[in-house]
Formats: structure tokens, sequence, C-alpha cells
């Protein structure tokens, strides 16, 4: 699809003045590094402030103020945080509910994407849409009824302690799932879209059936979406708090980012330390983003195919 | 309808009633049994999950809003009728500075983050050094969780140990500047917040975007002596019309849904003057002591007519280009 490029006869019309500089050149970037660079430092100031806060024991904070230089440097604090409010639980927990929603999100959009781009029945645009749509439906909306849902719905007494989907990890990861299909479907569908119908022809004269070209031929070929989405999905889910806020009403049960307040009522007059607590909250979805960066932006590719 | 390349499968398992519409496509007749209920499992599952979990409780709010139900027992709901939505219009306090501040969140997102993420995106997308760093840096604060982002920014609003205070001299006493606590402040100092998290999630949309974008249009417009300006407004601009729908309905969403930051900002126990939104209001509502869910559930329904204009421009757009 090579579209609409103006035809180069266009200096019939215009009488352009000769640039100074030949277009074919590539201009100097020096102005456009100072420029990212600069933006690039002032993006990281806040995120460097609490670095620096958190390495500052508290008592030479208090003495010098915070916007002085330090007198001491330590991971004290970390340590601290790491053992007083027990935050290895809460990132157990945070763990065994993003672990199966990024999963299960991602294999069931992966099969409504696959059904709505590989066959064309009636209803399937209408299929796409109404996950698509499911996704934009701001949560706030959803949560009084979903609330009183949870209470009515029971749960085995291996899976929920209180024998209901409300105050269990297991509720959690139904909505995240049924919550983030949508985005997922949508990104997933456009690129499958992509993949050349020849593939599945040529599948089915071998004999291969349907479950054998989704998980042989589509799921692998999907491989930097999947990059792309499991890097966006797990930042979402780990860094939600909405729903465990109203879901989930023992303490106990909470992810680390709901946790994480209860540090700050308990410690609310060390700054420096809450400062510690909450970086080490974010080391997992950066981890997340480093690992899958390569194939982040790649993956990404939403619907923008060439014509 | 680029469809019917398809040859009738050799193995020929013939449909046994073709009663269903005559089925035009020949594709669908190569389903076996096995095919069929793999599908059927396999899309069903999410399907219920979905209509269970999302759209369920969406239509759900919008029967209770029409009643008067306090949320303990369902004896004593009434039906009210339009009742709780004439109350809000009228009778509400928070509600019009609510609406107005959703307003103003939307044109500063939409103004400034929005623009800015697109043209960073347009600045990186290109052969340079550090390319990747400058990426990682911008798009940082999406990565970090809301609870973080929302302390970073309280140590640095903080009015006496706050370092922006202590870097523009108003940390000492007579002239202190309270950011988050000033309700004429308040709402600008959650927007810079959001807005420093939304430039980056904008960025990162449009860079792939433009991976998508055919780089022959852009030299030709070189060729043709256009500098970058004219390059990105002419033809990099109309070329990415998908991405454009994908990122406007992006910022409207943001901006209606925005809810963590200002809860968090805002010390964690819901709307406070100057930084009320609708979706802290309904959260007032349904999550407080009192809890008046007929009331929380009106609330909701206007966010989600609101929201339903933006999802629908956005599908129609969206899927016009597939019907046909």
């Amino acid at each position: 699809m090579t579209a609409t490029a103006t035809p180069p006869a266009s200096r019939s019309r215009t009488p352009l003045a000769p640039r100074a500089t030949a277009p074919s050149r590539p201009p100097r970037q020096t102005g456009r590094h100072l420029m990212l660079g600069g933006i690039a430092v002032v993006w990281l100031v806040p995120l460097l402030w609490a670095v620096y806060t958190s390495l500052r024991p508290y008592s030479d904070t208090t003495r010098h103020g915070y916007l002085s230089w330090p007198h001491s440097i330590s991971l004290q604090n970390f340590s601290d945080a790491w053992s007083q409010s027990g935050m290895p639980h809460f990132f157990w927990n945070s763990v065994l509910i993003t672990v199966p929603a990024v999963h299960g999100t991602l294999l069931f959009a992966s099969a409504v994407a696959f059904f709505v781009s590989r066959f064309d029945f009636r209803w399937n645009v209408a299929l796409l849409m109404l996950f698509t749509a499911g996704n934009l439906i701001p949560a706030q909306v959803l949560i009084t009824p979903l609330y009183k849902l949870y209470l009515l719905l029971p749960l085995p007494v291996w899976m929920s302690d209180s024998l209901l989907v409300y105050n269990s990890l297991w509720g959690i990861i139904f909505i995240h799932i049924a919550y983030q299909c949508g985005f997922c479907t949508f990104v997933l569908s456009n690129y499958m879209k992509t993949i050349p119908k020849e593939i599945f022809e040529a599948a089915r004269v071998d004999g291969a059936p349907v479950w054998r070209q989704f998980f042989q031929i589509v799921l692998p070929l999907c491989r930097p979406a999947f990059a792309a989405l499991a890097t966006l999905e797990s930042i979402w889910i780990y860094n939600d708090f909405f729903w465990s806020l109203v879901l989930i009403q023992t303490g106990d049960k909470r992810p680390i980012t709901s946790a994480l307040a209860n540090l700050q009522g308990q410690y609310f007059t060390n700054p420096n330390l809450i400062a510690a607590g909450a970086l080490m909250t974010a080391i997992p979805t950066l981890l997340v983003y480093f690992a899958l960066q390569r194939q982040f932006i790649s993956g990404l590719t939403i619907g923008s195919g060439k014509g | 309808m680029s469809s019917v390349r398809t040859a009738p499968g050799p193995e020929g398992t013939a449909p046994r009633s073709p009663a269903r519409g005559q089925s035009r496509r020949p594709r669908q007749r190569s389903l076996d049994r096995g095919d069929r209920l793999f599908l059927t499992v396999v899309v069903g599952i999410p399907l219920l999950a979905l209509l269970f979990f999302v759209w369920l409780p969406a239509l759900a709010s919008i029967g209770l809003s029409f009643t008067n139900w306090d949320g303990l027992a369902l004896a004593d709901m009434r039906w009210v009728g339009f009742d709780n939505y004439k109350e809000i219009f009228t009778n509400y306090p928070p509600f019009w500075p609510a609406v107005e501040h959703n307003v103003l969140w939307l044109l500063f997102t939409a103004l400034l983050p929005t623009p800015f993420g697109v043209f960073l995106a347009y600045q990186l997308d290109r052969k340079l050094r550090f390319t990747r760093i400058y990426q990682t840096a911008i798009f940082m604060p999406m990565v970090l969780s809301l609870a973080v982002v929302g302390f970073i920014w309280e140590i640095i609003y903080n009015p006496d140990t706050g370092l922006l205070n202590g870097v523009i001299g108003a940390a000492s006493s007579g002239s202190h500047i309270d950011w988050l606590g000033d309700p004429h402040l308040n709402l600008w100092a959650v927007l810079v917040a959001s807005g420093w998290r939304h430039s980056g999630y904008i960025m990162i949309l449009y860079l792939a975007g433009l991976k998508g974008f055919d780089p022959a249009l852009k030299e030709a417009a070189a060729l043709d002596g256009a500098g970058g300006r004219q390059t990105f407004f002419r033809v990099v601009l109309p070329a990415l019309k998908p991405v454009n729908i994908i990122i406007l309905v992006v910022t409207v969403m943001e901006s209606l849904r925005a809810f963590d930051i200002v809860y968090v900002l805002g010390g964690g126990t819901g709307s406070k003057p100057g930084m009320q939104l609708l979706s802290l209001l309904i959260s007032d509502n349904i999550i407080g002591e009192s809890s008046h869910i007929g009331y929380g559930s009106a609330l909701a329904v206007i966010l989600l007519l609101v929201s339903l204009a933006a999802i629908a421009t956005f599908l129609v757009q969206t899927f016009r280009k597939e019907d046909q």
C-alpha cells in the first residue's frame, strides 16, 4: 500500500526556493539528543528523588532537611521495610494473582481473536465489538453489582476460605481476566489478520484439525504480540488496586499495591522507609518491562496494518 | 470481502443441514464435529466470563440506578424512577464541580500530554543512538504502580519537606504552598502527575503505530522538499488514522476513568474539595459508610453514557472497514 505519495511534479506550480541543506543528507542529531536527553532527565527526576530519599536514614533528613547533601547512604530502609511490613507475603499474593490472570487473559483472548479473524461467521464483528467494548467500561460502573454478585457466588473450600468468590484471590483473577480480555482480543485479532490465509489452507489440506492450527500455527506466530501484551497486562494487573480494594476484605489477602497503603499508615512518620517500600513494589514490573522490552514495541502493531 | 479463495475441502464433509440461511462461505463446511466442539468451548468460556463478570454488572448498574437501595436487604429496594438523577442534577453539591473537573482533565490531557507523547514518538522513530534509553526513561512512569506514583508525588508536593517547595523556597514558614491541600491548586498538581504518566503511554502507542508506517512516504515527502513539520502534518498524521483513533479513545477514556492517582494523592479517603471527579463520587457513594447504592449507580450510569459515546465512536471507526 503505497498510498497517496505526492507526485514529484509539484514543482511546476510552486517554484520552491532550494533548501539550504540537501534533503538526502541526514541532519546533525546533536540538537535532538540534547532535547530528548533533557526530557528524559526531567522525566526521571521524581523517581530519582524517591530513590535518593530511600537511601538516607530518617535521622539524617530530619536534621538537615530533605533537600541537602547526604551524610550517609545505606540500604537500611530497604531491609527494614522488607522485614517489618510483611512485604514478602504481599508480594506472593501479587504473584498468585498476576501470573494466572495474565496467562488466562492471553489464552482466552487469543482463542476469541483466532475465531473472529480466521472464520467469518455472521456474528464475528459483533462478538469482537462486545469484547472490545467490555474493556472500555469504567471499572466504577461495574463495581457495585460485582460486589453483590461476589457475595452470592459460592466457591469450594479449597479455593476460598470464605467459601465465596468475595474475599478470595480467585475473584480478583476472574474479574481481571474478564475485564482485560477485550483489549487483548482486539490487539491479537488485528495481529492475526496479518497471517496469510494460505498457511491455514495448507494445514487443512494436510488434515490438521482446527485445534492444531490454533496451538501449532497461530500461537507460535503471535509471539511478538504476546510479548507486548504480556508486558502491558502484567503492569496493569500487578498495579491494580481498585478491584482488590473493594473485593477483598481481609488485609492479608491483599496484593502488594494495597499493602503499601498499610505501610504508609503504619510508618507515616518515616517517609524514607515508605519510599524504600514503594520502590521495592515497583521492581517486578520494571523487570518484566526490561525482559520483554525488545519485543514490546514491535509486537504492538495496533491495527495499523498497511492498507 | 476477500474470503472466497478457498476450495471446498477435499475430504468433503458435507454439512447435513444447510437450513440456516444458505451459507455463502464454503470454508465453514470443512469444520467437522471435533472442530466445532473445540471452537465452541474456547470461544464459549471467555464469552460467558465476559457476559457474567462485565456485561451483567453493567446492566445491573443501570437497573439499580432507578432504585433507592441502600445495599443491605433486597426487600427494602424501592423503585424510584428518575428521582436519583433529578437529585444528582439539582441537589448534589459535588456533582457539577466533578463534571467540570472531568472536562478540565480531558482538555488538559488532550492538549498537553497527548500531543507531547505523539511528538516524542515522532522524534524517536528514526535511526538514533540511545533511542531505547530515552523511551525507557519516558515510559517508566507507566510501569510504576499508582501506589508508587502517588507516593513519589507526595514527597515532591509535601508542603514542609517536599522537593518542589524546597527548590522554589516555599518551605519556610509563612510562604507555604500546600500543593495537594489547596483546593485551587490540587487538581493541577494531580494533573501534572497524571500527564507525566500519560505522555509515555501515548508515546509507546504512537511508536507502535509508526512502525507500521511506510518509510517510502516519508522519503517521497522529503524529496518534494517538505520539512519535518510539514511531513508530519501532511503525510504521517493522515496516514496513521487508525492509531490516531486509538490515541483519541485512550485519552478520552483515561480522562473519564481517572481514579487511582487522585484517590492516592487525595489521601485515599474519597473525594476532596477541588479534586472531585465522577469516578470518586461513585466510590464515595458505594464504598463509604452510608452506602447509597441507587445514587452511586445513577452516577455510574452517567459516567457510562459519556463513555459509551467515546466507545461507540471508536467501534464504528474501527469496524466500519471490516464490514465492507
